[in-house]
């Protein structure tokens, strides 16, 4: 379909996931421990006769070692192509012929799956998603036909301007941080991984002890107990898990160009935000929000697209990571305009940090953040990831009645305090991905690689 | 998110939602609707539809207008859409803004949308705040204030749109072109967002003139679905969008195809473009005007062909032949014209565009002349019926179908029987549509390709 409006962008969804507010009709979780001692946050929703699971283990991409990078990604785009004594096609077609979705997916933090299927092939879809994680067979045939699919888009991202200005932001900010290397990895680090390195993997890092699991639809607590230890009792109880060094983002103002024959430039920005435990949390939240994170109602977009039409898109957001907390944001312009958005951008920082925001502005921003979290809780899907971000977060199994309360208590002093900590454009960090006029590099990114 | 996609199939122009729709293969007697919608139409001629839906306090509230991309007159390509930007900047009573501020201020979320065939606007929101945004939207619906001020700006965030999206990327720009030569003189060869100089020259009159041709209620469908009674919303909707009076809408009447008689086969070349594609796309019936059972066989073959990786396409070029990183098909059954039923692969690095095209042609030759097997038929069929029962886990998908397939002229009747209607696809009856549309002379082959290499 065709949307020709504000594009939600994909950073945001993820965000989100970890942000939402408070329902208006509470959400009943229920914190489910089967018999063999396996834990699940549970929502019951017996109107449609679907079942939908998500699944965290902790320890993402950023623990791949360096030379393979991209580990934990052909992991996760390989774990469905044969297990137990299915090889790829029969696992396939098994999936296929039930119509179940199971897949995986490997984020910077985290590994994780995600299944869904008709309430009447429960059974065997978890007998499925259980096989796939504990006795993945990494058959040669379907590991090269995926890495080959992954090399190629490896590939077209290098001429890709959105994927080259967020690798570079990266890179620019993290230096040898594992934080640094892309979640894909890049075409050498993906050659060099073997099929013991995925099955090693599997067998180390999915245990019982780092994983986080969501059950939202049409089964019980009493149905879902005993599935539990099915599917997950063989995995190890222990996970190999290092942990990833506490840092920061690059503190210095720095601009990088990566030149691109293109119209319009791609603008990536960012610098120090908050993690997720942090207590100037919310205040973040809401600051980010007044910033850039409300699709029209933001000052980034009232003064560089609604008034000068610079933009079709600019955007904040923030991106608590385990082991730093970013505040990022970004925009495509035409070549010529890219100083000037980026000037506009710089001055709404300021002006945030030397004058706050105003008391409605505050207020608006409060009600929207409140009022629209329901919203979220319109589809099954979106319920099991909320229950995975919260455990992946830590947050109390009552958590979303609380929520209201830690965004209202919000004060002005708050924003200003949290301004002064995070927007701070002599730190600000920049990408640009296109030919942009008028602009040299600064700091780390005017130095060669 | 499943398989890669392939490079091209960013698809700008056409909905492809209903192709893709939702279901179980039950007997057939006690296969389910698609949805139970409720439908009502007020004596001004604005069809209102309800989907109850009380698993949370939220209701989604769209206005369809049938009017779309296609409907553009020559030299004004991109008003459709531009109006719909500017559908957000103030009536008689609101100010610039002010409609935005007052669904944030509320928790909604909103947006719109355009395509070749409508124009679509929405909210999503506590389902306590439907009446004010009813309130709203039919404000917008006839009050629209506009001036050379507001407007300018605007066009020019539709140009940094028009960028971002397509002259940005090699594939999209492609795509134009490739829809260009698909449709010889149907508009469905214009690019939705419009030809950048003609963009360039569109003015509030135009804007105008179009707002006051299309926007009236007898030309609207309301779509309302979430935590809500139907009675409710129909007294709701003859309050708010009954006083609005009806206006005569032009006879929605389109430049028609001549017969395609020649194969098309366009080629670019592009420094961007790092890895060649290879696609071919058929002129295809619709599922408005034409036989519907020929439609749905269509579908169900897009499925056996395309659908997955457990599908034809993929199975022998990506996992059997080893000539190809992806393929597969899809069929945008939805439009309100004529549209493309189309194939596409990515060579693995060893193999050629030719040799793409040639295992395309085989595999299309051999369901041609052999027919799909009674397993990829159930497997597909399957997998449909799968999709229509997890359609309706999302109020706002649900919604979608409903208001795209209305706009684009379906009847409702045939949406909620979709299931039953795919159920009942025969393996012949596939064959039959196959041969029919498999007609080279109607189809375009398109090669995307890296510059050469300098020598």
């Amino acid at each position: 379909m065709f949307h020709v409006h504000r594009p939600i962008t994909a950073a945001l969804t993820i965000v989100f996931l970890l942000l939402f507010s408070l329902p208006a009709r509470a959400v009943e979780v229920t914190e489910v421990t089967s018999p063999g001692g396996i834990k699940a946050w549970l929502v019951e929703e017996p109107s449609i006769p679907i079942v939908s699971m998500n699944v965290a283990w902790r320890g993402g991409a950023s623990l791949d070692p360096a030379d393979k990078a991209g580990l934990a990604y052909l992991v996760s785009s390989t774990m469905d192509e044969g297990a137990g004594e299915l090889d790829s096609k029969a696992f396939q077609e098994r999936l296929s012929d039930l119509a179940i979705q199971l897949g995986f997916d490997a984020s910077k933090d985290s590994f994780s799956g995600s299944l869904k299927t008709l309430s009447e092939n429960t059974d065997e879809a978890f007998r499925l998603f259980g096989t796939a994680i504990t006795d993945p067979r990494f058959d040669e045939e379907p590991v090269e036909r995926i890495r080959g699919q992954i090399l190629s888009s490896l590939d077209r991202k290098l001429s890709d301007p959105d994927s080259l200005a967020g690798r570079a932001w990266f890179e620019l900010a993290f230096g040898d941080h594992p934080y640094a290397q892309p979640s894909e990895g890049k075409m050498d680090t993906m050659a060099a991984i073997t099929r013991e390195d995925l099955a090693a993997f599997a067998r180390t890092r999915i245990g019982r002890d780092n994983m986080l699991i969501g059950v939202v639809g049409d089964i019980t607590a009493e149905e879902l107990g005993p599935l539990l230890d099915k599917t997950f009792s063989d995995l190890p109880a222990k996970a190999e898990i290092a942990a990833i060094p506490q840092t920061a983002p690059l503190s210095e103002a720095a601009v990088k160009i990566i030149p691109q024959d293109i119209p319009q430039s791609v603008v990536v920005f960012g610098g120090q935000g908050v993690k997720r435990d942090d207590p100037d949390y919310y205040a973040a939240y809401v600051l980010n929000y007044i910033l850039g994170g409300g699709s029209f109602q933001s000052r980034l977009t009232e003064e560089i697209r609604e008034k000068r039409g610079l933009v079709y898109s600019v955007y904040s957001y923030l991106y608590p990571m385990k082991a730093a907390g970013l505040q990022m944001g970004g925009f495509g312009t035409s070549n010529s305009s890219v100083k000037e958005a980026l000037d506009l951008v710089e001055a709404e920082l300021l002006r945030i940090r030397e004058n706050g925001v105003t008391e409605e502005e505050l207020a608006a921003a409060k009600t929207y953040l409140n009022g629209s979290f329901p919203l979220s809780l319109s589809s099954n899907d979106r319920i099991a990831d909320i229950l995975v971000a919260m455990q992946f977060s830590n947050l109390p199994i009552d958590y979303l009645n609380d929520r209201p309360n830690l965004i209202n208590a919000v004060t002005q002093d708050d924003i200003k305090r949290v301004a002064q900590k995070l927007l701070d454009p002599d730190r600000l960090i920049v990408v640009v991905a296109g030919k942009p006029e008028n602009l040299e590099e600064k700091g780390k990114g005017a130095e060669k690689n | 998110m499943g398989p890669i996609r392939p490079l091209f199939i960013i698809s700008l122009t056409l909905c492809i939602i209903f192709a893709t729709s939702p279901t179980r293969l039950f007997a057939e007697e006690t296969i389910p609707t698609l949805f139970d919608p409720k439908v009502t139409t007020l004596d001004n001629g604005l069809q209102v539809v309800v989907l109850e839906d009380h698993r949370a306090p939220v209701v989604t509230h769209m206005v369809w207008y049938k009017v779309g991309a296609a409907d553009e007159k020559p030299l004004k390509s991109g008003i459709a859409h531009f109006l719909e930007h500017l559908m957000f900047k103030g009536t008689k009573t609101l100010q610039p803004g002010e409609f935005s501020e007052i669904v944030a201020e509320n928790g909604g979320q909103e947006n719109a949308f355009t395509s070749q065939d409508y124009t679509a606007y929405f909210q999503n929101v506590s389902v306590d705040k439907l009446p004010l945004f009813m309130e709203m939207e039919a404000d917008r619906m006839t009050n629209l204030v506009l001036t050379d001020d507001i407007v300018a700006p605007e066009l020019k965030v539709v140009l940094e749109e028009r960028s971002q999206r397509t002259d940005n990327n090699p594939a999209a720009l492609f795509g134009e072109q490739f829809d260009a030569a698909q449709f010889l003189a149907h508009p469905y060869g214009t690019p939705v967002i419009g030809w950048r100089h003609e963009i360039e020259n569109l003015t509030t009159e135009d804007a105008l003139d179009w707002y006051k041709t299309y926007y009236a209620p007898n030309n609207a469908i309301l779509v309302v679905a979430g935590d809500v009674n139907a009675e409710e919303v129909f007294e709701l909707a003859e309050q708010y969008y009954g006083p609005i009076p009806a206006r005569e809408i032009p006879k929605r009447e389109r430049v028609q195809e001549p017969p395609q008689l020649a194969k098309r086969v366009i080629e670019m070349s592009d420094k961007r473009v790092r890895q060649p594609s290879w696609r071919q796309s058929y002129l295809a019936p619709s599922a408005r005007s034409e036989d519907q059972e020929n439609v749905r066989a269509l579908e169900v073959l897009s499925q056996i062909l395309g659908g997955g990786v457990t599908s034809r396409l993929y199975n022998d070029l990506v996992v059997e032949k080893k000539i190809a990183t992806n393929a597969g098909a899809y069929y945008q059954s939805g439009s309100y014209d004529k549209s493309t039923f189309v194939l596409y692969g990515s060579p693995t690095p060893d193999h050629s565009l030719e040799d793409i095209e040639t295992a395309v042609q085989a595999t299309i030759e051999d369901i041609v002349k052999n027919g799909v097997t009674e397993k990829e038929l159930t497997r597909a069929k399957k997998k449909l019926l799968a999709d229509a029962i997890y359609a309706r886990d999302s109020i706002r998908g649900a919604a979608n179908i409903l208001g795209s397939s209305l706009a684009s002229g379906e009847t409702i009747e045939n949406i909620v029987n979709w299931p039953m209607h795919i159920s009942k696809v025969t393996a012949a009856e596939i064959q039959v549509a196959a041969k029919a549309l498999f007609d080279e002379r109607q189809s375009v082959v398109g090669r995307l390709l890296p510059e050469p290499a300098k020598s």
